[in-house]
């Protein structure tokens, strides 16, 4: 078996609403069969959202293998390449084993007490100075839901400050607005098995394909079975995706929003609409039609620079099919006008009144394995359990959960959202800013600005991480955490199904879990309650988890009913139903729901009066925004547009998946994909070396021919610096993105920017 | 009948908003967001001033100068260029709600007039542009919310 060379492995096709058939994916170190395995290890894969349940196998007290979990839902026994030869082949490289503090400009390794005295030190200073709003934490898509929760109690009750986000901003952030937005809450509706019975799917920037390579099995298995399903890809690229796809519309990056408005429109005007359910579950259809009036098929093709018929037949496929699913991801969500555009796809299913049955149903998509925690948690801009930051009822609750004042809790506005964490720390006011498990470094936007404020005197930086990286370099303290197989937690997947990862073996010299981390910290610190309690009361994962369990009851992620004991052996449990709506009652009542929405143009928030107001009782919202152009449009200077994203064989910024030696060879470099006839005009050829530049920054990478329409270049994000030599900073794709973001997700514009190409000289 | 008196003030006002609008944002190109935000909603006030045109031919316009002198007095004599740092922008923020107010309580004066005379299409204008109006105060609303405390009590200096 090569995961390498055959991605997506054999096929297993089966008939609509038949059982995903399984197929069990494994393998094991060199040398090694499973005769000398000591012992399995339930787990889950942690390179991306999809959540493949597997069985980590251990040797000796180290990890050597994996196997997909043949009797779990999300996957039925199936891996892919990151996942067999990601999983664990890092685990003994290189490795953070030490905290790190710096001495005369240098890092030096030290003690725990050392490290934790330092970051606890400053943390008081701080907050005796200044207060509370002196402190962000930056956190990751790729912790335990247990870690995450304990982070934002401390955040939110320990020290009151409402700066804290994940990286999930950059990745998920948009899924989560879009579904409060359009139901009231986050929760995604959809499940896996709709899949399995649809007819007709759409994938909107979606190139899932490289970005969860199991679940395009899955879809493999439709295509190439009985009854296969059409399928509709939007990408600018012509993706993997879009070459198995029945009509493939390559909108102009940045036009989305033109796109997904007529494709409404077609809808309203050729009558594709259930009038019906839209009467008795929405809201909002009068303006919807208003909005996406202008929006005719020869307007849309002009904009997004597409054929008027392939808009048509797009949209007639989506009228006309009986079982339809969509999912969304990136190609939307770091793109301007996001969050409007995600709502798009949630409109279409209302009009059609295709949601909440088998086969019917939108899947807006996750990028990291736990973003879904983050959100649920709190730990990103959010309130913890779906709990609505405008509602004093909501901020009550969670007062009496922490036992603290209703008012330590920061309420006064969202909690920051990322972006602006960074702000603050640029602005000087934000000094002391703790990053756990993520490589800003690398994945932010606009690289020389993020190094820039890293390397700011005022500013205090903690980085927690497995690895060092080009963020820990820049960090003040830096403390070493286990990873994935080192501890105990669970974590949720992007069709909200929650798996245990059981600890297989010790972390590496003196590594810790980032939930111990934070436990000392908050020790440390001496939170306490309104009684003078201690603040934190639990002690490892499981306390965690039961302690979350009690912040979640009767909100929309109800973990109540699960427990360890049930997660341990069997499959991954979904919280909530299989698939939700299935009642056709949005959680949209004001008492309930986690938001009161915004207005997509601007971002400017509902007012719980005006909610209120619209008395929306379980009904959800079509919302609607007319299209804008970008802010950044190619010009004589920049006259190609770039967008970044993934490659198939790497997560993220490599940490993992650029120690797994497999995964390393197959991608070894960046690179810039450039249209054949970009390429002709350009006088370049594949693999020569060229210089890609904006108003920004500049990579030089080697030139890959194929796959972007003309005018379009792409980007892998994935490359940074660490397994290089050279000083130079021309290698990341976030040297040349731009500071800006979705105004209502918050969520960064990755997708869109103006560059040129040279080649370089010699 | 002085609607075109009102109407004067009501052209005005709107080009005076607008040019606000895109003064704030480009003096403020380090938050992105307000940079973007003031440059859509700048546009859409220069539509609304584009509807205004045919009502303009209806009733005439007089102006007024009391908008140009709030202009003067908050974005002109004040603004040299934007206020800088966080406290800055809030202020910023701030004039161009008064700013907005000032509009939308114009707004608010001719629609009374056109539900008196009647008159539809300047009923319509005049929705689409108080709609448009309560959209930047709830926007503004929010930012300077957001803004507020990370401002007046974290800032140092
Ligand atoms: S699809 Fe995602 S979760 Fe599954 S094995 Fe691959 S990387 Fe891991």
């Amino acid at each position: 078996m090569d995961r390498i060379a055959d991605i997506w492995g054999p096929r297993t096709p089966h008939t609509p609403g038949a059982a995903w058939p399984v197929r069990v994916d494994q393998h094991l170190e060199e040398g090694l069969t499973e005769s000398d395995v000591d012992r399995w290890v339930q787990s889950a894969c942690v390179l991306c959202s999809n959540g493949c349940a597997c069985d980590v196998a251990v040797k000796d007290g180290r990890m050597v293998g994996v196997r997909g979990r043949a009797e779990d839902v999300v996957n039925r026994g199936r891996l892919g390449p990151k996942g067999l030869y990601g999983s664990w082949q890092w685990s003994d490289t290189d490795r953070l084993t030490r905290p790190l503090v710096r001495e005369n400009g240098k890092l030096v390794e030290t003690d725990w007490d050392t490290a934790m005295d330092l970051v606890v030190r400053r943390s008081k200073e701080l907050l005796n100075e200044v207060g509370p709003l002196s402190h962000g934490f930056y956190t990751s898509g790729q912790l335990f839901l247990e870690e995450y929760y304990t982070l934002a109690v401390i955040g939110k009750a320990g020290l009151g400050t409402p700066h804290m986000d994940g990286n999930t901003r950059l990745c998920t952030a948009t899924a989560a607005a879009a579904l409060k937005e359009t139901f009231g809450a986050d929760g995604q509706p959809g499940t896996y098995t709709d899949i399995d019975v649809c007819d007709a799917l759409f994938l909107f920037g979606h190139n899932m394909a490289e970005t969860q390579t199991v679940l395009w099995s899955r879809v493999l298995d439709r295509l190439e079975g009985p009854d296969r399903p059409v399928l509709v890809a939007v990408d600018p690229r012509e993706t993997k995706v879009a070459q198995h796809a029945d009509v493939h519309l390559a909108p102009l990056p940045g036009t989305n929003q033109a796109l997904m408005n007529g494709l409404v429109r077609e809808l309203i005007t050729r009558g594709w609409v259930d009038h019906e359910y839209v009467k008795a579950h929405t809201i909002g259809f009068a303006e919807l039609k208003q909005t996406v009036e202008p929006y005719t098929p020869e307007h849309v093709a002009e904009v997004c620079r597409i054929d008027a018929n392939d808009l048509r037949r797009a949209a007639e496929l989506f009228g006309t099919k009986d079982r339809v699913v969509s999912t969304v991801l990136q190609g939307f969500y770091q793109s301007h006008q996001a969050t409007a555009a995600s709502c798009q796809v949630n409109n279409l299913h209302l009009l059609r009144g295709m949601i909440g049955s088998p086969g019917r149903g939108v899947l807006q998509m996750n990028g990291q394995p736990t973003a879904q925690n983050t959100r649920e948690t709190g730990a990103d801009g959010d309130l913890p359990g779906f709990r609505n930051w405008s509602n004093p009822q909501h901020i009550e609750q969670l007062a009496r959960l922490w036992n603290v004042e209703p008012l330590t809790i920061p309420h006064w506005a969202p909690p920051t959202h990322a972006m602006q964490i960074w702000r603050y720390a640029e602005q000087g006011t934000i000094r002391f800013l703790w990053i756990s498990g993520t490589n800003p470094a690398v994945s932010l936007p606009e690289l020389s600005r993020v190094r820039a404020i890293l390397r700011q005197e005022n500013l205090f930086v903690v980085a927690q991480d497995g690895f060092r990286t080009e963020t820990t370099e820049l960090a003040d303290v830096v403390l070493p955490a286990a990873l994935w197989g080192e501890k105990h937690g669970t974590f949720t997947n992007a069709t909200r199904t929650v798996h245990l990862s059981e600890q297989a073996v010790e972390p590496p010299g003196e590594a810790r879990s980032d939930l111990d981390i934070f436990l000392d910290y908050a020790r440390r610190m001496d939170f306490h309650d309104k009684d003078g309690d201690v603040l934190i009361k639990w002690k490892d994962a499981e306390g965690a988890f039961d302690a979350w369990r009690e912040c979640s009851r009767g909100r929309p992620c109800d973990y109540s009913d699960l427990s360890y004991e049930r997660l341990r052996g069997g499959s991954g449990i979904p919280w909530g139903t299989e698939r939700l709506y299935g009642d056709h009652r949005f959680p949209t009542d004001p008492d309930y729901c986690e938001d009161y929405g915004h207005d997509l143009l601007t971002g400017a928030t509902t007012t719980p009066e005006q909610y209120r107001a619209k008395q929306p009782g379980g009904r959800a919202f079509l919302k609607a925004a007319e299209y804008v152009p970008g802010p950044e449009q190619p010009s004589a200077e920049y006259p190609f547009v770039c967008t970044t994203g993934r490659t198939v064989y790497h997560f993220h910024t490599r940490t993992k998946t650029g120690r797994s030696r497999r995964l390393r060879d197959a991608a070894p470099e960046p690179w810039v994909e450039v249209s054949a006839e970009d390429a002709a005009e350009l006088g370049v050829a594949q693999g020569d070396v060229v210089r890609v530049e904006s108003e920004r920054g500049a990579v030089e990478v080697s030139v890959r021919i194929g796959r972007c329409r003309q005018g379009v270049v792409f980007l892998p994000f994935h490359y940074g610096y660490w397994d290089t030599d050279s000083d130079e900073h021309d290698r990341a794709a976030n040297e040349l993105t731009a500071t800006r973001w979705d105004p209502v997700s918050k969520q960064p514009v990755f997708k869109v920017s103006s560059v040129r190409i040279t080649k370089r000289e010699g | 009948m002085h609607l075109a008196t009102y109407v004067g003030l009501l052209h005005s006002s709107l080009r005076t908003l607008a040019d606000a609008f895109r003064a704030v944002g480009d003096g403020h190109g380090e938050e992105p967001d307000v940079k973007t935000t003031c440059q859509v909603l700048a546009g859409r006030i220069d539509g609304q001033v584009e509807r205004l045109g045919p009502i303009v031919e209806r009733y005439g316009e007089h102006r007024e100068s009391e908008p140009e002198r709030l202009r003067a007095a908050e974005f002109e004599a004040g603004f040299t260029g934007a206020r800088s740092g966080g406290v800055g922008l809030v202020r910023d923020l701030q004039d161009l709600y008064a700013l907005t107010s000032f509009t939308d309580i114009t707004w608010t004066v001719v629609g009374q007039a056109a539900q008196g005379l009647r008159d539809q299409e300047l009923l319509d204008t005049v929705t689409a542009g108080t709609q448009d109006t309560a959209r930047q105060l709830a926007w503004l609303r929010t930012r300077i919310k957001e803004a507020a405390p990370q401002a007046l009590i974290a800032a140092h200096g």
